[in-house]
Order: C-alpha cells, then sequence, then structure tokens
C-alpha cells in the first residue's frame, strides 16, 4: 500500500460511494495528483455504504433528487454494477393512495416510468405478499439494486489507471490546518494524519457520519447528525434460495408501517424507519476495533424493532414464517441526516475546504460528478443549489437544531408530507421586531430559515365575508391544509386599498470600498453603474449562465451598495459576492440581516398612507419607481425603495430593528381607517406574485435555467464584464430549448364533483395526454400553483417546449390522476393580471 | 421427558478492543451491545434438543438487572419455553452467590411439582470469567457435575456428556439429575426466527427477587492484557495473491 505523500493538489477524505466517485470525477475532469485517504481499510472502510441496502427507487418528490438520482443509475449501470429488479410501494390506506397518486404525478413530471397497480399486480410478482393486506401499490419497474462497494472500486482503479491518484488507507485525519487570509478569510493548508502530513491547496470531508468531527478541525460546521435505521437480514427463505442471484423478485416498499422488505440472495432483509429516532454523535461512534462488526453496525435494539417484525410478518408470513428462516443479520445502522433532509455540499468558509456529506446511496454518483463539476468550474450540471453548505444560519449550524429536526423527520421518512408542511420543533429561533404584535393579530406563523413569519392573520378572517366567493375556498383537505382562504382575501384587499407585509426575513449585506461597483458589476447582469439612490432588480449567474440568484441592489452611495435577497438563499448569495471581493481588503462586506428590518407597503393607497407619517416628497414625480432613499417617517429614519414583488405602487421600507415595530404600528394605524390591512407572505410570495408573473429562485430560477428561458431579457446587455456574459450572450443569438409560460386552470371540477386545486410539482400534457418533452429532455411541469384572485383563476407556471408556449393554447394538468384543461395565457413574463404595470407606476 | 434448566448471564459483546468501566469492576458494553457467552449459546440449543428428543421442557434462568431479559427473550425466542428472572445487580453477586441463588430457584420449583433432570451452564462467562457456577451449583444441590463437555443427552435415567479433553475423546455418564456445563464447538446454534420472536414476547416471565443477601465477588478490578502488536501477514495484492489464500485456507482447515 502507498504511503502518504507529502504534498497534493486535493486530499479527499474518505472512502465510501461519495469519495470514490469524487476522485473519478475529478479524474475525470483533468485534476492530477489527487490523494484519498481513509482511516478504515479497502474496499469497506466501516462507513455507512458498508452496511447500505443499497436499493434506489428513482422516482422522488424533488426534481432535483430525481435527477442526481437518475445520474447515479446511468453511473452504475455503465460499471455494470445495477440489477434492475423492480419495486412497489405498496398502500395500505386510502389516505396512501392518495399519496401514491401523487407519486405519479412526480413520476410523470421528471418523465420516470410508473403506473398505479392492484393488488393482484403486485401478487403475481411478489407470490408471497399478502394481498389482503394492501389495496393497491405504485410499482416503478426501474427499481433496481447496486453493488456500491464494487462501484467505489471500480472508481477507484480508473483514478488509478489515469494516473491522477494515490489511495492510502488505514491512516486517520488528526487534524487539518487553516490560514488566515484576507477579509479575515481563512484558507485551507494542511491535513495532517496518523501517516504524515499532506500540503493541499484543496480538502474535500467526505467521511459521512464522521464529517462534523473533521469539520471541527478545521472550525467548520457540518449540521448533521449520525442516526440509526434498523435492519435485519432473514434467510434462509427457500422461496428465494431457488432463484439464482442476488435479487429476483421486486423490492417492497410497505409505506404505512414505514418498513421495506428487499431480497438479498436466499435472505429476505427487512429494514425500517418506523422506529424511535436513535441519534449518535460523531465523536461517540466506535473505532474499527472497539467495534463488533463495523464502526457504522451498532448494536441491534431489539425492543425498537419488534414493533415492526410482526408488520412485517403480517405482509410476507408465508416466507419470513418458513421452515428454517431465521434472523442472521441485524444491526443499528448509522446513516447521516440533516435538519433539513438535504445533502451538505460545497465549499465550506475555509477557502478550498469543500464537504460532501448525507448523500445516499442513490445520489452517490450523481453527487460526485456534481461535485467535481462545481470544484472545477464553480457550477454544475444539475443543479445541486439546495444542497449547499452555505445556506445554513448560524442557529441552523447547533448540534441541537440537527438533533431535533432528524428527530421530528425521522419518522416521516416514509410519511405523507404535504408541500407546505411545517416543522414543529425548534421554532422560534429569529423573531421579527413585529412578532408580539402579529402575534396580536392571530398570525399563522411559517418558518423561513428561523424566522417565523405570518403566512396569513387569523385577524382578516372578517374580510371573508366582504369578498364571498371571490377567496376562491377550496373544499378538499389535502388542497386546503396549510393553506387559508384568508390569504386569498388579504390579497384583493391589498390590491382594493393596501397591505403591510412583514420582511423581516431578507437578508442583507453592504458592499463598500473602491473595488464595490465592480464587485457588484461583475456578479450582477443588469448594470449596476447607475446613479446613487437608484435599485436594480438583477438576476446573478453561473458561467454557464445559469441562476445562481435573483435580487435587488441598492446604489446607497459612489462605492456604497446595498444587496437585498431571500432569507432562504441569502447565505448563499453572500458567498458568491464575498468570493468576488479583492484580496487588497479595502473593499468590504458586511451583514445586516440581524439589524435591519423591512416592511412593505403595496396598494392603491399606499402613497396615502405614507405621506400622511412623513412631510419628504413620496409624489410619483418625487419618488419615482426604482428609487431609494432615505425618508423620516414621524422622527423614525427609513430607507424607502419603490419596487414592488406584488405588482402594486408601494415601498419596501428599511428600517433598524430597534424601530421597525414603532414604524409598523404607525403604518397600521394610518391604513386603518383606509381598510388597509396586514398581509402574510402567502400574498407576498404567491398570489401577489404569479398574478405579476414574477419568477421565484428555487422554483423558475435556478442553475439549469437561462434568463432567456424565463423571459427576463432586456433588450440590451452591458457593456461591463460579469459572470456568465459570454454564456447568456450566447444563449440570446441561440433559440430557446423551453419557455417559462403562465397557465390558468379552466375547470376545476374532479370526478368526485369536489373542486380539486393543484399545489405545484404536477405534469402538463397534451389534449391527448402526452407528456410535453422540452429541448433539455424534461417534461412539463408545474413550477408555481397558486390563486390568483383578482383574476378569479388558479394560475400555474410551467417551462413548455418552444412549440406548446402559444397564447390560447389548450392543454391539461394532471393531479391526483385526473385530468383537467388549463390554457396558455402569457408565453413570456408578461403578466396576467395589470399587464402594462399601470398600478406599480401609479 | 427431561426439563432442563439452562442458565445464562447478560454480557457484553466481543470486539477487537476491549473497554472497561470506569470503575474497572465490569466490560463496557456500550459500542458492542450485549449478549450471552457462545458457551451459553451452545448450553441454550443443547437444552432446547434435550427438551424436543425427551418431550420435555427447557427453562432459562439469569440473574441480572432489568435488561437482563433481554438475554431470556433471546433464550425463548430461539425455542426455550419457560424464563426466570432473579432481578439483582449482578456486579454485588459472586459465583457463590450466583450459585445459591439459582439453587434456591431450583429447590422452590421441585417444591411447586418441577425437577429439573438436568441444568446446563457456560463453562465461564464471558465478562468475569470465574469458571465456578456449575461446581458449587452442584456442591449446592448435591448433584453430579461434568464440567466443560461439548455435548449431553439424556437416555434412561443416564446424562452422556461428552467432549475433547487433553488425552483425546471423553465421555462421561452421570446419573440424573446432574449439572453440566459447556463449551462451544459441539452443537450450531440457532438464531431466532421471526414467529419466534414473536412468541416470545407473549411469554410470561417468572420474576424473583434473591433468596439471600450476597457475600459480593471480592473482586479487586478487571485489568486488560497489554496490548498485543499486529501480526497481520500480507499475502499479496490483486489476483495473483490467490494461490497464497488458497493454500492457507488449507492449512486452517476450512477450504475442502
Amino acid at each position: 500500500m502507498a504511503e502518504v505523500p507529502a504534498t497534493a493538489k486535493v486530499v479527499v477524505i474518505g472512502a465510501g460511494i461519495v469519495g470514490n466517485s469524487l476522485v473519478w470525477h475529478l479524474a475525470n475532469l483533468g485534476w492530477r495528483d489527487i490523494v484519498q485517504i481513509d482511516k478504515g481499510a479497502l474496499p469497506n472502510p466501516g462507513g455507512s455504504t458498508g452496511h447500505a441496502s443499497n436499493f434506489i427507487f428513482p422516482v422522488d418528490h424533488s426534481r432535483e433528487n430525481a435527477d442526481i438520482t437518475k445520474d447515479s443509475v446511468k453511473q452504475y449501470k455503465e460499471m455494470g454494477v445495477f440489477t434492475e429488479s423492480g419495486g412497489f410501494e405498496v398502500a395500505r390506506s386510502e389516505e396512501r393512495m392518495e399519496e401514491l397518486r401523487r407519486r405519479m404525478s412526480s413520476a410523470k413530471a421528471w418523465g420516470i416510468e410508473a403506473e398505479l397497480v392492484s393488488p393482484a399486480f403486485v401478487k403475481e410478482k411478489v407470490p408471497f405478499i399478502e394481498e389482503d393486506q394492501i389495496i393497491g401499490a405504485f410499482w416503478s419497474p426501474t427499481v433496481g439494486v447496486v453493488d456500491s462497494l464494487r462501484a467505489g472500486t471500480i472508481m477507484r482503479e480508473r483514478a488509478l489507471e489515469a494516473g491522477a491518484l494515490t489511495v492510502v488507507p488505514n491512516v486517520e485525519v488528526t487534524d487539518l490546518d487553516v490560514e488566515d487570509g484576507p477579509h479575515g478569510q481563512q484558507r485551507i493548508t494542511r491535513v495532517h494524519t496518523t501517516g504524515g502530513a499532506i500540503d493541499a491547496e484543496y480538502v474535500v470531508i467526505a467521511c459521512g457520519v464522521w464529517s462534523p468531527k473533521i469539520g471541527d478541525m478545521a472550525g467548520v460546521r457540518i449540521p448533521l447528525t449520525p442516526a440509526v435505521h434498523q435492519m435485519i437480514s432473514v434467510g434462509p427463505c427457500p422461496q428465494l434460495a431457488e432463484r439464482e442471484g442476488e435479487i429476483s423478485f421486486p423490492i417492497i416498499r410497505d409505506m404505512d408501517t414505514l418498513c421495506y422488505e428487499r431480497q438479498h440472495g436466499a435472505d429476505m432483509e427487512v429494514g425500517s424507519y418506523a422506529h424511535r429516532a436513535i441519534l449518535h454523535e460523531p465523536e461517540e461512534i466506535p473505532s474499527i476495533d472497539q467495534a463488533k462488526l463495523s464502526p457504522t453496525e451498532m448494536p441491534f435494539t431489539e425492543e425498537d424493532f419488534d414493533p415492526q417484525l410482526e408488520q412485517a410478518f403480517e405482509l410476507m408470513p408465508e416466507l419470513l414464517g418458513a421452515e428454517g428462516a431465521e434472523i442472521r443479520y441485524a444491526i443499528n445502522g448509522l446513516l447521516s441526516l440533516t435538519c433539513d433532509g438535504n445533502p451538505i455540499l460545497g465549499e465550506s468558509k475555509v477557502k478550498g475546504l469543500w464537504v460532501a456529506a448525507a448523500v445516499w446511496i442513490k445520489e452517490g454518483p450523481g453527487t460526485g460528478r456534481a461535485v467535481a463539476e462545481w470544484m472545477t468550474h464553480g457550477h454544475s450540471e444539475i443543479d445541486v443549489a439546495h444542497s449547499d453548505i452555505a445556506r445554513f444560519y448560524p442557529h441552523q449550524e447547533r448540534r441541537e437544531h440537527t438533533r431535533l429536526r432528524t428527530s421530528e423527520s425521522f419518522i416521516k421518512t416514509y410519511g405523507i408530507v404535504h408541500p407546505s408542511e411545517q416543522y414543529e420543533s425548534d421554532r422560534g429561533q429569529r423573531l421579527s421586531p413585529m412578532h408580539e404584535s402579529e402575534k396580536e393579530l392571530g398570525a399563522v406563523f411559517f418558518e423561513a430559515v428561523g424566522w417565523e413569519r405570518p403566512q396569513w392573520y387569523a385577524s382578516n378572517a372578517d374580510l371573508l365575508e366582504v369578498y364571498g366567493d371571490a377567496v376562491m375556498p377550496r373544499d378538499n383537505e389535502w388542497d386546503s391544509r396549510w393553506w387559508s382562504p384568508i390569504i386569498n382575501a388579504e390579497h384583493l384587499r391589498l390590491r382594493e386599498v393596501a397591505g403591510i407585509v412583514d420582511l423581516t426575513a431578507f437578508s442583507m449585506f453592504d458592499i463598500v470600498g473602491p473595488e464595490a461597483l465592480d464587485v457588484v458589476q461583475r456578479t450582477c447582469v443588469s448594470q449596476c453603474d447607475v446613479a446613487v439612490g437608484k435599485v436594480i432588480y438583477t438576476p446573478v449567474l453561473d458561467a454557464k449562465g445559469g441562476f445562481k440568484s435573483d435580487l435587488t441592489v441598492m446604489r446607497l452611495g459612489v462605492d456604497h451598495f446595498r444587496v437585498v435577497t431571500g432569507g432562504a438563499h441569502g447565505k448563499a448569495d453572500e458567498k458568491t459576492f464575498r468570493d468576488q471581493l479583492p484580496e487588497g481588503g479595502s473593499t468590504t462586506l458586511t451583514e445586516l440581516t440581524d439589524e435591519i428590518s423591512t416592511i412593505g407597503l403595496w396598494g392603491p393607497q399606499a402613497r396615502t398612507i405614507l405621506s400622511s407619517l412623513t412631510s419628504d416628497d413620496v409624489s410619483h414625480e418625487g419618488f419615482g419607481f426604482g428609487a431609494c432613499r432615505e425618508v423620516d417617517v414621524q422622527g423614525i429614519t427609513v430607507l424607502a425603495s419603490r419596487i414592488s414583488y406584488v405588482g402594486e405602487l408601494g415601498w419596501e421600507l428599511y428600517v433598524s430593528f430597534a424601530d421597525a415595530a414603532a414604524l409598523w404600528s404607525k403604518l397600521l394605524d394610518a391604513g386603518k381607517p383606509l381598510g388597509a390591512r396586514p398581509v402574510g407572505i402567502g400574498v407576498y410570495g404567491t398570489t401577489g406574485r404569479i398574478e405579476k408573473g414574477y419568477r421565484a429562485y428555487g422554483a423558475e430560477l435556478d442553475g439549469e435555467r437561462s434568463i432567456i428561458e424565463v423571459g427576463m431579457a432586456r433588450p440590451r446587455v452591458k457593456a461591463a464584464d460579469f459572470i456568465g456574459k459570454e454564456a447568456y450572450l450566447k444563449q440570446r443569438d441561440a433559440s430557446p430549448e423551453t419557455i417559462l409560460c403562465t397557465l390558468t386552470v379552466d375547470d376545476h371540477t374532479s370526478a368526485s364533483g369536489v373542486k380539486r386545486y393543484m399545489l405545484g410539482g404536477e405534469p402538463i400534457l397534451s389534449l391527448t395526454g402526452e407528456s410535453l418533452v422540452n429541448g433539455h429532455g424534461h417534461p412539463a411541469y408545474v413550477t408555481t400553483a397558486g390563486s390568483a384572485p383578482s383574476l378569479g383563476k388558479h394560475i400555474l407556471m410551467a417551462f413548455l417546449p418552444v412549440d406548446q408556449a402559444v397564447i390560447g393554447n389548450k392543454l391539461q394538468v394532471s393531479y391526483m390522476e385526473e385530468l383537467y384543461p388549463v390554457t396558455v395565457g402569457s408565453v413570456d413574463s408578461t403578466s396576467l393580471f395589470d399587464p402594462s404595470n399601470d398600478r406599480i407606476r401609479a | 421427558m427431561s426439563d432442563v434448566l439452562v442458565c445464562i448471564k447478560r454480557v457484553p459483546d466481543s470486539s477487537g478492543e476491549v473497554l472497561l468501566t470506569a470503575d474497572a469492576q465490569a466490560v463496557d458494553g456500550r459500542y458492542v451491545g450485549f449478549t450471552v457467552s457462545a458457551h451459553e449459546d451452545c448450553a441454550v440449543e443443547l437444552a432446547i434438543q434435550t427438551a424436543a428428543a425427551t418431550g420435555g421442557t427447557a427453562t432459562a434462568l439469569t440473574l441480572g438487572a432489568a435488561e437482563a431479559v433481554e438475554q431470556l427473550r433471546g433464550a425463548l425466542a430461539v425455542g426455550c419455553t419457560a424464563a426466570v428472572h432473579v432481578e439483582a445487580d449482578p456486579s454485588t453477586f459472586g459465583p457463590a452467590d450466583v450459585a445459591r441463588e439459582i439453587a434456591a430457584v431450583v429447590r422452590a420449583h421441585e417444591a411447586a411439582g418441577t425437577t429439573y433432570d438436568l441444568i446446563l451452564l457456560g463453562n465461564d462467562a464471558a465478562d468475569s470469567g470465574d469458571f465456578q457456577v456449575g461446581i458449587r451449583l452442584a456442591y449446592e444441590l448435591g448433584r453430579p457435575v461434568v464440567n466443560g463437555v461439548s455435548t449431553v443427552v439424556v437416555e434412561g435415567g443416564e446424562a452422556v456428556a461428552e467432549g475433547d479433553g487433553p488425552e483425546g475423546h471423553e465421555t462421561y455418564r452421570v446419573p440424573t439429575p446432574a449439572v453440566v456445563t459447556i463449551l462451544e464447538g459441539g452443537v450450531e446454534p440457532r438464531y431466532p426466527t421471526i414467529p419466534g420472536r414473536m412468541k416470545a414476547k407473549k411469554i410470561e416471565i417468572e420474576q424473583r427477587q434473591p433468596a439471600h443477601a450476597p457475600k459480593g465477588p471480592s473482586r479487586v478490578r478487571l485489568t486488560l492484557p497489554p496490548k498485543q502488536a499486529s501480526n497481520v501477514q500480507i499475502l499479496g495484492e490483486g489476483p495473483s495473491s490467490a494461490a497464497a489464500v488458497v493454500d492457507l485456507f488449507g492449512q486452517l482447515g476450512v477450504a475442502r
């Protein structure tokens, strides 16, 4: 075996599925002088890969996860380690059948073969199942199992053959050295191991459940927790033993009892997500010598599994009760869970120190490729921004947060999770200055990166009577879960009078210094060299011309810019700008998120309300659209910015935390006689926005979409250079592969007569029920769905193939396996409501 | 028809590196979990086989803390039909104390109408390694004892126990009722089945308190042997080393 070399271009710590995928993809992209180390022996160093059940169900409600999985399967197949078995998700209840219908939506939306089938269909393929226990199933014929250890060996060997890699097993990392750079930013320099130190430019932590412990060595928090997934193996079962090979029967996911049955040769593995969350600390995992089997195969706790045993037996009594079939293997296997269920990928706050952790077998090779591309080009083909390690705020880096959230989410692994479902644990971490007032107003709080944000206000319930059926009530429980018609009433009141919105969750930072203009010009697509006192809305691109973000920038001084962006993506945006700061240190980036609150004031009466509180000129002539400047609101200094995400006259008002509650009260009091109301994020984030055709990052905008495709191209491109410019210029000259359209639902009536309202993620189909595949090979699906109360319509946004993007085109949307007619209403960013933008410019 | 009593002890499972508790009075099982020794697994298997062969019963007994019920359930899951739990902190019980408590149960059951023709124990406990309970129990009950055998059958009023001794294969015949301590290797213990586990959950365990105050183990502390240097010999790398591996398997007698 090789010795630890003294230097390396990149050190990859970990030889599980992630580390192995990564070294191969780095080598494939031309990296050389790669060193891979692991404290265990090869090919199974003792991490989670070694005990994985290794099966892959390709359908996931998340598009990004489904795409990464698809890429992983392609790679596993190419390596010859994939065996297609097919798989069922079986339903024991009607509620689950409805969830499986929703599963069908995701399958069709991502273009994955699937079918809802009868118990008899399941019985034919899985003869030992007790079909009376189930009422139906979701059949996924492309489910399969992989040999993840063999795949790892193949990928390492390929990198070795390319002359790119040195592999050193059996050495443990003892420390990481970092050195200080400009702007207080640190850089990785060295990895200390039990086999000697390695000077390295890049280091990747791909250590699975141990990652937090390694990250801590460089002061980097990697918020994942080792969590137990219990598994037993029962055999030999005669029904399985008579078949050749590892797997010849489809895998069963018994969704309602939260377990699965997966054939492994003559044995049946039963894995469980039904037990209590059993969490460990990364520092408390035994060493290889201290462990009975491997460090991540912890002693089995029978009492946790016992209830599952009976449920599994119920479903397969003849097989699991067969003569001679014994429980030959039983473990509490450790895997990695995170507070939001997404992996942790990307460059940490320490330059050159990357992380790739909390990744499942089904996502391993795809993630390895994406991270390798990201390290090489600064972006990846499949967008993995939702997994960016930069996303975490300090409250999310607490181990307590991860423990509480994963304790809550573990039991939902196979659960029926509503797209708007809120966490219950560790709430109230970030409270806006208006929080007390909002509680008194009966706010229903949703969480955004720790902030408690009013989604709607119970105190506005009186408006339901005022607006009657115009609030578009929903009769179906699922459609109306985590929703209220009060949102639509608030919307109508905002359009009729005015609404006051707490936007404290906005992320905000200042860029100040002689190179400030260069920094924002290089980062943003829009022209930022504007007069002081102007607001710029701008896309932010990666080098291939995909969206990294969209945000606003205010020029507050010649050398002073303020960036305002959504809370969810604020931390990542901050890193994007920070990475552009020149080394000299004279231009700085300062976070203001927890110092400056934002209150939105919009509606036809917004000017009346604001002018009643200030003697400053807020007339259209004196304070035009796109302007920003300080105004004095009865003694409170407020930075007002005349922009709108809801398409109405009004301002975003930035105010210090100390003064925010007072400003809020003044606005409410001044608005009250006119009928203005506090309005929740239900309006701001969905109804107001989609009536105006405004796109949202994470829904319509991501790394796989271009400015052209989302219909946001401006007539001219600025002369100054910016990231993604070359790609963007090419996109402008080429014809788009897809076009973002706004559609309206023509009839909501389901077969049962109940009106149904789509929530997003549903496939858009032709009138004959065909999938509409765009030039990227992706079927059309709903990126955002929501009420448009001012239009009396339900609106859907979707990327359609170019030839289908025709106003008036009649199509269908599939929801819970029923079809509803829809019509294309807009094929660019022209809004269905107030298309000429008269209201915003009033 | 033979009624068999098999005595087991909850002990930490084995691993490469043994850890002791902070007070050095016990082996620390936090990473490896708990089990019974391999000797006792074989004793349980022999108890079940004897019960089945003679149409009798197999009862498992342990002296231990509340968690030791897990080990009794384990014995019930593989085929024991009854279980007795003498609930006590085992660290305060020496071998003589344990023998006396087992004897108390045997006598109590005898008074209630059940005489154990055969009492099986493991040759020694995996954690404390006292080697004493079987002999002390036989002395206490005034029964014959055979130590360190690997199989036992009951035939016409005799227990026939066999094992390999230093001089060769040994066979003992002792009249029942008798006490026999078992060394692993004579039988292949079975794993539990799912129906077995489910059945075991439903059997009511007889809960007892200790009959006497313990005198204690008189243990000062456990110590770990000095660490052995790794004696790994690398036979080779890649396909060319296959022949060396086959040779080694031949020498070890694991390849046919």
